[in-house]
């Protein structure tokens, strides 16, 4: 029972593997590519560490690949986020299919600063009222 | 069974790994390989952990750590140099 169940782990966790390897190696630009690593990525290690806990059943090897996992959990997420912010800032050519990039308008990359997009315009949101404007 | 899948595993880990060598070989700019060379940290994690099973030790789980953490400041580092001095529409 405990063989069929690291097996399937392990087999899920190769799979996801060669998914997201895959996915990195055909799609068009870094943030689809990032997408595709990032995510299936860290499942796949995920997996695999699940395998590894169910195999040798053993209290000290499930904390430490619980351990790997949350760190994974963790650390995959904000890795991607970084990475993808600086692929954006230095000019990483989308892909020609791309429907929406709402950054273009409103993010200036001589001035790196990045607006609201409502600067001056009549759609302009009002500030909350002050504490005193709601007595009776 | 359990050494059959092993091998199997084996197989697609490298396969997985080629792919993204591929990428990290081709990948038109700096961030592209940035993030192959993070998928490559994550393919590893996932050999050694079938690499513990493979030979029954589980201490080399401590390396999977390492090679996770080592990862990420990796890939933090690698995006700090691009924002603050990296070239443009590179």
């Amino acid at each position: 029972m405990i063989e069929i169940i690291v097996s399937v782990l392990l087999l899920a966790g190769a799979a996801f593997m060669v998914l997201a390897a895959i996915g990195i190696l055909r799609l068009p630009d870094l943030p689809t590519r990032m997408h595709a690593s990032t995510k299936a990525a860290a499942m796949g290690a995920m997996f695999t560490m699940g395998g590894v806990a169910f195999y040798f059943g053993d209290s000290v090897v499930l904390a430490r690949a619980f351990a790997i996992v949350v760190f994974i959990l963790i650390t995959s997420p904000i890795a991607a986020h970084v990475i993808g912010r600086a692929g954006y800032f230095t000019g990483t050519a989308l892909w020609d299919g791309t429907v929406k990039d709402e950054l273009r308008d409103n993010y200036d990359p001589d001035t790196h600063t990045l607006g609201s997009g409502y600067e001056g315009s009549p759609e302009r949101v009002a500030p909350p009222p002050g504490p005193d404007s709601s007595k009776d | 069974m359990i050494p059959v899948v092993i091998n199997i595993v084996y197989f697609m880990l490298s396969l997985a790994l080629l792919f993204a060598f591929i990428r990290l070989t081709r990948g038109p700019s700096l961030p592209d390989r940035v993030v192959a060379l993070e998928l490559i940290a994550s393919i590893v994690v996932g050999y050694v952990g079938v690499h513990a099973i493979d030979t029954g030790v589980p201490s080399l789980l401590d390396v999977a750590i390492v090679i996770a953490l080592t990862a990420f400041l990796a890939a933090i580092g690698f995006a700090r140099f691009l924002e603050r001095g990296g070239q443009k529409n590179d």
